[in-house]
């Protein structure tokens, strides 16, 4: 109580001082949210993919294909739920700015196992039904302004020409962090033009998609996979999806280590800027720790009043970071959701801020609570008197 | 007579500055009785307030003994040391060091948050204290809304709270003028004689060394005075 009381009183003595240095942990704080969500969001993809599903994709490179006759085949391996192909179409809407991934998929089984992503049943049936139909993500819809039965022309980057669909469905995702920025169209439309015109591409995959019954069978089943198109014209390379995603982030691995560096580095500064406040108010302070002293407190106590006092500023600042990254991180993922489909401050981004916090105060009352309990009392008197 | 409150043996204090060692106390012996007003005086540099913080246990000596109610100070370590002042010294500074962001009341209150009392019976003893001093109107009140006697009064206040045996005073009136001096003299001399308690008080000035029942001077580091002779109280001057 008398403690509180004190501790609370010794906080506004010096209100500007006080202000700025909550003020500096909580934009600290928020600094270090936003950075770490940006690093969330570029794992957004890996952390999202199921544990059941695998990739298998043409061992050379993702640039070759693989020949649709593989699906029979591995389908009939052991441990194999489903199967399902797709094809980066590379599509571009209107301009290059416009990006979003397209897919040429098989509908029915490739939907059917990404159960995250809703789809209403009578739009999934027009989708299937409808050879030039598409599907497009939530936000994406959103993005462009798309209604149900608008149509949709892409340019062909890989696969030449004008492209026009029609949107049958819009889906949703299952958790706030499914991607709801994706786009899929028919396969077989794709196909069916590339045979038309150079026939040899045609009949080609860019990845299978295989669906396991459980996850310890996604290893046997992807050596499984790769034991059987060994030595055979087209080899494949088999992963969980998880892995198949993190193997895009690898490129950028640079820009993450970096973000997540600079992440720290602001926290460091904070942890300077309070130790310093903390400093200059024990150094006035001196002389009343001195008289606390020669009353009978101990140091136990003048470590409660300086470590009180750091952690109290540091937890304000905290707490007004952490209310802050709520409404900007939303502002962020509204701006950049185009190279951010899910941009969502996660729960242990918040544990890691209190923590954080939890270190600056006590790191920037260590030097203070240090010099405050050792001053011997007849010189910290001597200091005022 | 039983033994005396203080007594002190051979008491050597001594600074280093540097290389350069400074004795300030040297071999001081006296001793002081219970229920005694003593006036330490000397001029500025003599050693007073290194000898008071001595017996109030606060500073360390370097060789000899300082006995209080039977304790000798210097073998007490740290904390033993502090729990020592906590419940047998009151402090009255020349500054008043009353803490700025508490009240009268909870500036009085401090010395008790140490004691196993509880929130009724401190504050019961805190309204004593501040009505002894003669602040019962004042208790609300932070120390920068107070004269500089009334602060010295709230912190003689707080000295007593605790009701310790030995009060100790560095220039108590050194900050005053001349009226609220008078008036803090008057409350100790009244501490003294009424509520019998010790009191070892550093001034240099005499209107105020004139008070006390008994004057020690000090002068480079020795005691001159007819205290000199250790055992009982010196005469009153
Ligand atoms: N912490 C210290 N370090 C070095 N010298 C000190 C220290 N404290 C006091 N002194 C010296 O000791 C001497 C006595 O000081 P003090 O007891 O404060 O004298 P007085 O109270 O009689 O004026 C002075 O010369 C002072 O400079
Ligand atoms: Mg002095």
């Amino acid at each position: 109580m008398f403690v509180f009381k004190l501790l609370f009183r010794n906080l506004f003595r010096h209100k500007l001082r006080t202000l700025l240095t909550v003020a500096g942990i909580a934009v600290a704080i928020l600094s270090f949210g936003l950075l770490q969500t940006v690093v969330a969001a570029w794992y957004a993809g890996a952390d999202a993919s199921s544990a059941t599903r695998l990739i298998s994709r043409n061992a050379i490179s993702l640039v070759f294909s693989l020949p649709i006759a593989y699906k029979e085949r591995i389908r009939q391996l052991d441990g194999v739920k489903g199967v399902s192909y797709a094809n980066w179409f590379g599509g571009v809407y209107i301009t290059e700015k416009n990006f979003f991934p397209n897919f040429a998929i098989e509908p029915a089984s490739y939907l059917a196992m990404y159960p995250e992503f809703i789809l209403d049943e009578t739009e999934l049936r027009a989708f299937v039904h409808d050879r030039k139909g598409c599907v497009a993500g939530r936000k994406l819809a959103e993005r462009h302004g798309w209604k149900i039965g608008d149509a949709v022309t892409l340019k062909g980057t890989i696969f030449p020409g004008t492209w026009e669909f029609t949107l049958r469905g819009i889906y949703r995702g299952k958790q706030p962090s499914t991607d709801e920025g994706q786009f899929f169209f028919h396969w077989n439309y794709l196909n069916e033009s590339i045979r038309k015109q150079m026939p040899r591409r045609s009949d080609q995959v860019g990845i299978f998609l295989i669906e396991v019954a459980h996850p310890t069978l996604a290893a046997p089943v992807a050596q499984a996979v790769d034991t059987l198109f060994k030595n055979s014209l087209a080899e494949t390379l088999t992963e969980t999806e998880k892995a198949f995603q993190l193997s895009f982030i690898a490129m950028t691995e640079a820009i993450v280590v970096a973000i997540r560096i600079v992440s720290y580095l602001v926290i460091v500064i904070i942890m300077a800027v309070a130790a310093n406040t903390m400093a200059m108010t024990a150094r006035e302070r001196i002389g009343e720790y001195a008289v606390f002293k020669a009353m009978g407190f101990g140091w136990w106590h003048i470590c409660g009043m300086v470590f009180g006092e750091s952690l109290l500023i540091a937890l304000t600042g905290c707490l007004l970071g952490i209310a802050l990254t709520f409404p900007v991180a939303a502002a962020f993922a509204a701006k950049l959701d185009q190279f951010f489909p899910v941009f969502l401050v996660e729960h242990g981004t918040i544990w890691l801020d209190l923590l954080l916090s939890l270190l600056v105060g006590t790191v920037a009352g260590i030097f203070p609570a240090w010099r405050a309990v050792r001053i011997r009392v007849a010189d910290g008197l001597r200091r005022i008197g | 007579m039983s033994s005396p409150m203080v007594s002190i043996r051979s008491l050597s204090k001594s600074y280093r500055r540097g290389s350069q060692i400074i004795p300030v106390l040297e071999e001081i012996s006296f001793d002081i009785a219970e229920g005694e007003f003593l006036a330490l005086m000397g001029p500025s540099g003599s050693g007073k307030s290194t000898l008071l913080n001595l017996i109030a246990g606060i500073d360390q000596a370097d060789s000899g003994s300082i006995l209080v109610n039977g304790v000798d100070l210097t073998r007490l370590d740290d904390s033993s040391l502090a729990r020592w002042r906590a419940g047998q010294v009151g402090f009255i500074f020349q500054f008043y060091n009353l803490i700025p962001v508490l009240t009268a009341f909870e500036n009085v209150e401090l010395p008790l948050l140490l004691t196993s009392m509880s929130r009724r019976k401190r504050h019961e003893h805190v309204a004593t204290a501040l009505s002894v001093v003669g602040l019962a109107d004042r208790m609300e009140h932070r120390p920068s809304e107070l004269s500089g006697g009334q602060q010295q009064r709230v912190a003689i206040a707080r000295a007593i709270v605790t009701d310790p045996s030995l009060l100790v005073a560095d220039e108590p009136t050194g900050d005053l003028d001349r009226v609220s001096a008078e008036e803090i003299l008057q409350l100790m001399e009244q501490l003294n004689r009424s509520f019998n308690k010790t009191i070892i008080m550093v001034t240099h000035d005499p209107r105020a060394a004139e008070r006390a029942r008994r004057l020690l001077h000090l002068e480079k580091g020795l005691l001159l005075s007819p205290a000199q002779e250790a055992g009982g109280p010196g005469p009153a001057l």
